[in-house]
């Protein structure tokens, strides 16, 4: 705080209490640090819904499904969501892997990460894996060494090399820079993800956090999400 | 005189309203019968179960090596010594990812042990024995150091005279006259143990009845089910208060 009041100069991300206060989804990060222009909280889309509940007052909140969102809003805490981004559920997997496709995740031995049930990256994970022949999605569950509590969770096992492959957006993948690989998942199963954002009610700034999350959908906003890779929203 | 004794009698009933606050609360939210519901979902008993397993194999580490290190660090003077006692506080002031970035660092599969260690205790038991024993062992060690240089010397020395050995000295005397701050240390140590969260996350990772210790599954279930997060919370609060007040118990008689 002190340190704020002494360098305005260079400015500081502790914030003053006039910052938008966003609380958006981990996956979102390379994105909208790039983007800046509020002071940004991130960590798993259900954990950050579930402090709204609990009585935080972030201005924004960005969740990485439409889901949590809409059941905010369902429940009279945020204003109507806005899609603004799309993303796409890849595997990802060390740049020297053997691993070429889904189905080698099936082989014993095999360490896979992925979302635990309650996280959207989690929720997507398990709709794929739910296409699959039963004693393939077995055996893949089987090889699963960790449940993380987000996307930053399971790419962080992979780049670790603590397992072989995990579960993940393409954004995240592209924020990896070389250390990790996208391979992707069959058309067929592949699951539709959607980003939405609200205004939390009670928002002392309505207006900019309304201004911020139009500003996702043009110009600033929506370059930085596309740099970063995410799609238009559908 | 009299002022004095109202600032500090003000000052300790501020810390302990503002201590025990967060702990009422929890057992206000919790109904008791969700308390006993929470313990009817096995992920949460798995959980309990791993948290209690750990942490105690933890603290055996802890106690069985760190005792005679801690009578060492009492009782002898040599070069660097202050390094090594700093080195050994460091977890404490260490922030949990930074532990768990560390630990990877070091035994994690890509770590610079990486070629003994590879993934047997990354993702695996043992290594939420690891990072529980990492994050724990100072509060052990500290109090033990601490206990062991107040053993009034002369007690020693007459130890010594009458033909006891070193080792002998350490068991017999020493150890009986600083069993409360060993105590007390093996309490605090056991009680961060069972409430370590981000070294366990990221060098141990979740999965239910291999690595998600009770805190990990409180907080999964934070988002899905905050009843069933405030039991869980609850639970282990208890736990640890039981576990707490036992080893201050067992080691009473030997507090002035």
């Amino acid at each position: 705080m002190l340190t704020c009041l002494l360098l305005p100069a260079i400015g500081c991300g502790g914030g003053g209490s006039d910052d938008l206060k966003v609380s958006a989804a981990s996956s979102l990060k390379p994105a909208l640090t790039a983007l800046g222009g509020a002071q940004f909280s991130f960590a798993g889309s259900d954990q950050l819904a579930a402090q709204i509940r609990s009585g935080a007052k972030p201005d924004v909140f960005a969740a990485a499904n439409t889901k949590l969102p809409d059941a905010l809003h369902a429940d009279g805490l945020v204003e109507k969501p806005v899609a603004f981004a799309g993303n796409r559920l890849v595997l990802a997997v060390a740049p020297n892997s053997k691993i070429t496709k889904l189905s080698d995740l099936a082989t014993p031995g095999v360490a896979v990460a992925m979302g635990s049930p309650s996280v959207p990256i989690g929720t997507y994970t398990e709709k794929v894996l739910s296409g699959l022949p039963a004693s393939e999605r077995a055996a893949i569950m089987h090889n699963v060494r960790s449940r993380e509590p987000d996307v930053a969770g399971v790419i962080g096992k992979l780049t670790e090399g603590a397992v072989d492959a995990g579960f993940v957006y393409v954004t995240d993948v592209k924020a990896a820079g070389g250390k990790a690989k996208a391979i992707e998942l069959p058309a067929a199963l592949e699951p539709d993800v959607t980003y939405e954002a609200a205004v939390v009610k009670g928002s002392k700034q309505a207006d900019k956090a309304r201004a911020f999350i139009n500003g996702l959908l043009s110009g600033k906003g929506a370059a930085a999400l596309r740099r970063a890779g995410f799609a238009p929203p559908p | 005189m009299r002022p004095f004794a109202v600032v500090c009698g003000a000052a300790l009933a501020l810390a302990v309203a503002f201590l025990a606050l967060p702990v009422v609360a929890v057992f206000a939210d919790a109904a008791p019968r969700d308390l006993v519901s929470s313990l009817d979902d096995g992920a949460a008993l798995d959980a309990l179960r791993l948290s209690f397993e750990c942490s105690a194999i933890a603290l055996a580490i802890i106690v069985a090596v760190g005792t005679p290190a801690a009578w060492l660090l009492a009782t002898r003077r040599f070069p660097g010594r202050e390094v090594v006692v700093t080195i050994v506080e460091l977890p404490l002031v260490m922030p949990p990812a930074v532990a768990g970035i560390g630990l990877l660092a070091a035994l994690g599969p890509n770590g610079i042990l990486g070629g003994i260690t590879d993934r047997h205790l990354v993702l695996q038991t043992a290594g939420v024995v690891v990072a529980l024993t990492f994050v724990s062992a100072p509060f052990y060690l500290r109090l033990a150091q601490a206990g062991f240089t107040a053993v009034d010397p002369a007690l020693l020395e007459a130890s010594r005279t009458l033909g006891a050995g070193e080792a002998r000295t350490f068991a017999r005397v020493a150890i009986p006259s600083a069993r409360a701050a060993l105590g007390a240390g093996a309490a605090l140590a056991w009680g961060r143990a069972l409430g370590e969260f981000g070294a366990t996350l990221m060098f141990a990772g979740s999965f239910r009845g291999v690595t998600q210790t009770a805190p990990l599954a409180i907080y999964e279930r934070f988002s899905t089910d905050l009843t069933a997060a405030l039991a869980l919370s609850a639970v282990l609060i208890a736990i640890s208060a039981g576990l707490l007040l036992a080893v201050k118990l067992a080691t009473r008689d030997a507090v002035g």
